[in-house]
């Protein structure tokens, strides 16, 4: 087994995301089954292998790292804040954070 | 979509009405046909809107391949281009064509879901770069397509508004995640569309509904405004009914944009000038790795027709190794689920979207995440999560990325040898519904074909090659080299036009 019940439930915590019980044993499953199958990765030997992250290089995007520091207005506060769950202008409103 | 609606069609069916209004209702149009017919005064922008509306009205309901319609929006824009006729105006390259845009790219004003519960009630502030693009080029925005989750899925049966049906076997999956982008286009609900690809989102739906679909090279069409899922890996392209407008579209999105650090500066050649160049004595890879096991039958035999045609054009057939497509698909749901769990930890319920209260805040975060999204959506979070959590990391996500270097070592390889490489899109013909939704790993076991052109970030098309029975479509997919776009459109007008389609 790769994955058990206490790793998935350390995962979802650090997700912070509520699995009930039932989803809980059926990702525990679902991800050793991928997990088993992503093993064979191991039968390549990387060690001398860069690791890619992405596909671009430098030059590719060049005025990108070297364009003017500008300020640029975009006044999208209005509108952000006209669709946000819970606000009170010009703040996001969310439940107490710090306790006394 | 009622209301505007109604509103649109009484503007169509006002003294302007155009006379031969039912002849256009059952046409075929094209980018240059709309073109043509707007410039001659055959019909009007507007008309042509409410044409589409009204057969989305018909047509809808049995597919679901529409999630929301912009009958506002495409008025607005539709007036434009009218007046632009009216005052004989030079007309944008896509004046008054009728097109979707796929549930994860930003509209202003038009909700935009992602397929998702999450984003139920989302409505952007601003537009992605593409869609502006497009708009700016003339095109009418009729609404937004139905996806899987997030873009998560291989069958839009992950979208949290239902599945779409496709439209050439309805008891079919259009296939996904961009599957509501493809079923409009092969419907007739649209001329073309915009669908995202992360590992085979466009070109594996555009085999299944038997259109063109195109993805770019990594950093051809900028990113902004598309909702991530995959960083390294997303894509912006288009679905239409020919090469040659998939090719205009392309055109119209490519291109630098400040506002994506990752959009390059290359420059954009002519597509369109560049269709209609000879293919004679370009040399064509065959990577033998993809055409093992585990391919269809049926699929297998109008590939090699397919592959026949190519020869018969003049190309080069070259047999090639491409030594590790086989851990593609690992290597992919490693680095996609990883960088899907650090994109979706912006889902939190206090910006946007939903919000499930609770008296902590650590406790609203997670029943807002564990009611917004869905079985696929939370499965790929827990599975990044993992891969790149503490003791797992060089296991997993450091490992996933080495493998990444060497099939894109692979590409590199190929393209020292041959022009472009030819593939199956997906090894399987579009699937029964609820086939395949009970594994998860098969369902991603059938992205065998496109992850690999995703990892490595080169440009892809999937062009449609036979129907196996008449009936289910088959995909032939086009590789080229990184911003090797024209050489691929080249290839895949040239197949289009031998009769690609009918093998």
């Amino acid at each position: 087994m790769k994955i058990s019940r206490e790793d998935v439930l350390r995962v979802a915590e650090l997700a912070y995301l509520e699995l009930s019980e039932g989803e809980l044993e059926m990702y525990r499953a679902q991800i050793d089954e991928i997990l088993e199958y992503i093993g064979k990765l191991n039968e390549l030997d990387t060690a001398k292998v860069e690791p890619m992250a992405q596909v671009l290089s430098d030059d590719q995007t060049a005025d990108a790292t070297l364009r003017e520091d500008l300020i640029v207005p975009c006044a999208v506060a209005e509108d952000v804040l006209k669709h946000a769950p819970d606000a009170e202008p010009p703040y996001f409103r969310v439940p107490k954070v710090i306790e006394r | 979509m009622s209301v505007l609606f109604l509103e649109f069609q009484e503007g169509r069916t006002g003294k302007n009405a155009c006379p031969t209004r039912k002849m256009h209702m059952t046409a075929n149009w094209t980018i240059d046909g709309v073109k043509e017919a707007l410039a001659a005064k055959k019909i009007s922008a507007r008309e042509l809107a409410a044409d589409f509306y009204k057969r989305i009205e018909s047509r809808n309901p049995e597919l679901n391949a529409y999630l929301t319609l912009s009958t506002e929006r495409a008025r607005r824009q539709t007036d434009k281009i009218d007046g632009l006729v009216a005052g004989a105006k030079p007309l944008p390259p896509l004046a008054g064509v009728p097109v979707a845009v796929k549930d994860v790219i930003g509209t202003r004003g038009i909700k935009t879901t992602c397929g998702s519960k999450i984003l139920e009630n989302y409505v952007p502030p601003y537009d992605a770069t593409a869609v502006e693009r497009l708009e700016a080029a003339g095109a009418v925005i009729l609404g937004k397509t139905n996806c899987d989750e997030f873009a998560m899925g291989s069958s839009n049966e992950n979208s949290a508004y239902g599945p779409v049906k496709n439209p050439l076997a309805q008891d079919r999956v259009p296939g996904g995640s961009s599957g509501g982008s493809a079923a409009v286009v092969a419907a007739g609900l649209a001329v073309a569309s915009l669908g995202t690809d992360t590992g085979g989102s466009i070109r594996q739906p555009g085999s299944f509904c038997g259109v063109p679909a195109m993805m770019g090279s990594y950093g051809r069409v900028s990113r902004y405004g598309l909702i991530a899922f995959a960083s390294s890996l997303d894509r912006i392209g288009p679905f239409a009914t020919s090469v040659k407008d998939v090719a205009a579209i392309l055109q119209v999105i490519a291109g630098r944009d400040p506002h994506d650090s990752t959009s390059t500066t290359a420059p954009v050649p002519d597509y369109r000038a560049e269709l209609e160049k000879p293919v004679k004595g370009l040399r064509l890879g065959i990577p033998k790795e993809y055409f093992g096991e585990g391919m269809d039958a049926g699929v297998r035999k109008k590939i090699e027709t397919g592959i026949d045609l190519f020869k018969m054009l003049g190309c080069q057939l070259v047999d090639i190794r491409m030594p590790h497509t086989d851990y593609a698909i690992a290597t992919y749901y490693i680095i996609a689920t990883a960088e899907a769990s650090s994109n979706l930890a912006r889902y939190d319920g206090v910006r946007y979207g939903l919000r499930v209260d609770d008296d902590s805040l650590l406790a609203m975060y997670r029943k807002t995440r564990g009611a917004g999204f869905g079985a696929e959506v939370k499965r790929r979070i827990v599975l990044g999560t993992y891969v790149l959590s503490a003791g797992y990391y060089d296991a997993y996500y450091l490992k996933g990325q080495k493998v990444r270097s060497l099939i894109a070592q692979d590409f590199r390889d190929a393209f020292t040898k041959v022009d472009a490489i030819l593939t199956p899109t997906s090894p399987v013909p579009p699937f029964k519904l609820g086939e395949r939704t009970a594994d998860p790993l098969q369902m991603y076991l059938a992205d065998i074909y496109t992850v690999t052109g995703s990892l490595a970030g080169v440009p892809g098309i999937s062009v449609p090659c036979g129907k196996i029975d008449g009936k289910l479509p088959v995909g032939l997919q086009i590789f080229g080299a990184p911003f090797g776009e024209a050489r691929v459109l080249q290839l895949a007008r040239a197949f289009e036009q031998a009769g690609g389609a009918a093998v």
